[in-house]
């Protein structure tokens, strides 16, 4: 399992902020900025029996803006963070950007374990959130909220989240035992955080019929830690929706 | 779907009849607004109703799209379902749940999507022109296929504060309209990992809706089920997305 370490919050000014800062001066664009930013502490709980979440990237944008459509195929940056737990390539993109104010990766610095919390702050004049954390061990299932309107009023706003297939894998239920993941391996779960999986399983399912974005239809798992179809344990691995309720705090 | 052509439907002829008369009529009554389509004072409103369907391996069958008022109750949790519902969650025919709706006085409008089943990862729009009235909801229903008796719906959801060019999104769960037996056997269900039958008049389960359990196919230790783990599904099914245009 690899995954962006970076810690938490750096500050950082948005393009068209510094772009005005050029303009009229930094110190009055930052007052102005300060003062119609508000303050989103958000809190990620997962709630499963037995499953790990990657660390977690928390983003606010416009109303325009799409990480991932439910329905709709998933786009490369989705499928590495789905399949591998990899965030950088989504912090390449357009749509995310470097790690700022209202951009933040990792607040768990690492796993988020069952029954386990993190609290990201963000910083921002953006009107709506998005997060998303692969599941582990799956072979491409991820937590997402997708492109939620967050109130600009005072208080605090909670969300519950499905585990949502990327599509882009199938679901085979069999461990990596050696190597870096990469998406362009054709099945293979990158870790079970929980040390609590079993080895040689055959596979359980070969490429999903469902290619776009879904929602995820649970593992299968089975008894037999030595083999069988499936490496996954089906009394630990196994999650019903929600995976994760989202609190959002807003400080106007 | 060849599944849907080979599966017999006793109510499907009438089904396409009740169809070709409601496009009539509808187009009948679309020449009628057209008079009008110049008056500032036309109270259309256009809604496109698009169902993503979510699942890995459930075919949905043709969705039973109703508008209407709060005072129409399509289905209730814990209640006994109606025979047209219980004939679209058996059989994927819409007809009979759509002719009960007509003869609501809460409805405004039914009708049904014209494609045919469509599988995982497709979408199916459906676009329909209304009154415009503030208090207008929208219900939608449609099997899974490859189940005995379970549809994803949403019902009774308030679609008419949308103004023009405005969205919404909600996502479907998946009920059991408990009144086929989940045995998941090749004779019972109708999709096309089964090709039994479709609607049976025999209520032989609880006979009250539920929240659907999932199914549990051969995969998971039903030895007698025609499903594998890929027909399985958690929770919600489908995305329905409305967007209104006009």
């Amino acid at each position: 399992m690899t995954g962006n370490t970076r810690s938490t919050t750096r500050n950082g000014f948005r393009k068209h902020s510094l772009a005005l800062a050029l303009a009229i001066g930094l110190t009055t664009a930052f007052a102005a900025n300060v003062s119609q930013a508000a303050t989103w502490d958000v809190t990620i709980t997962n709630l499963t029996n037995g499953n790990h979440f990657t660390p977690l990237l928390v983003t606010a944008h416009d109303h325009d803006t799409h990480l991932f459509q439910v329905g709709m195929p998933a786009a490369l940056p989705i499928e590495h963070m789905a399949e591998c737990g990899h965030l950088d390539p989504l912090l390449a993109t357009p749509e995310v950007g470097a790690i700022d104010a209202d951009t933040i990766a990792n607040p768990a610095t690492g796993l988020l374990a069952p029954g386990s919390s993190t609290t990201a702050m963000l910083v921002t004049t953006e009107t709506h959130l998005s997060i998303v954390a692969m599941v582990l061990p799956t072979n491409d299932a991820f937590l997402g909220l997708e492109s939620q309107h967050i109130p600009s009023e005072a208080g605090t706003y909670t969300y519950y989240v499905n585990a949502y297939d990327a599509g882009t894998e199938a679901n085979d239920e069999v461990l990596m035992t050696a190597g870096a993941c990469s998406y362009t391996d054709s099945g293979m779960m990158p870790g079970a955080p929980g040390m609590d999986a079993g080895m040689n399983g055959t596979g359980v399912a070969t490429a999903d019929s469902n290619t776009m974005i879904h929602v995820h239809r649970g593992v299968l798992g089975d008894q037999d830690t030595a083999g069988g179809n499936s490496d996954l344990d089906s009394t630990i691995h196994r999650w019903q929706n929600p995976v994760a309720k989202i609190t959002v705090t807003v400080t106007p | 779907m060849r599944f849907f052509q080979q599966k017999q439907h006793p109510h499907l002829s009438s089904y396409l009849a009740i169809t070709v008369i409601s496009a009539i009529l509808l187009t009948l009554s679309a020449c009628g607004d057209s008079d009008n389509n110049d008056d500032v004072s036309n109270n259309d409103a256009t809604y496109d109703i698009t169902v993503y369907n979510l699942t890995n391996g459930q075919p949905f069958t043709p969705l039973g799209i109703v508008v209407h008022n709060s005072a129409y109750m399509p289905w209730q949790l814990g209640e006994t379902v109606t025979i047209g519902l219980e004939t679209l969650a058996e059989s994927g025919d819409p007809s009979a749940f759509l002719a009960e709706a007509n003869a609501d006085s809460a409805v405004v409008m039914s009708t049904s999507s014209s494609n045919g089943p469509f599988g995982p990862g497709s979408s199916e729009t459906v676009s329909i022109t209304v009154d415009h009235s503030a208090s207008l909801q929208l219900t939608v229903a449609s099997m899974l296929a490859n189940t005995n008796d379970a549809f994803a719906g949403i019902r009774n959801w308030n679609i008419g504060g949308l103004a023009v060019g405005d969205s919404a999104s909600t996502m479907a769960r998946v009920y059991d309209a408990g009144t086929e037996a989940n045995d998941e056997t090749a004779g019972s269900m109708p999709g096309p990992a089964a090709m039994g039958e479709g609607f049976n008049v025999v209520r032989d389960d609880l006979d009250r809706l539920t929240v659907h359990s999932g199914v549990v196919t051969a995969d998971d230790g039903l030895l007698t089920s025609a499903l594998n783990e890929s027909h399985r599904w958690l929770g919600q099914a489908a995305k329905v997305v409305v967007t209104r245009t006009q």
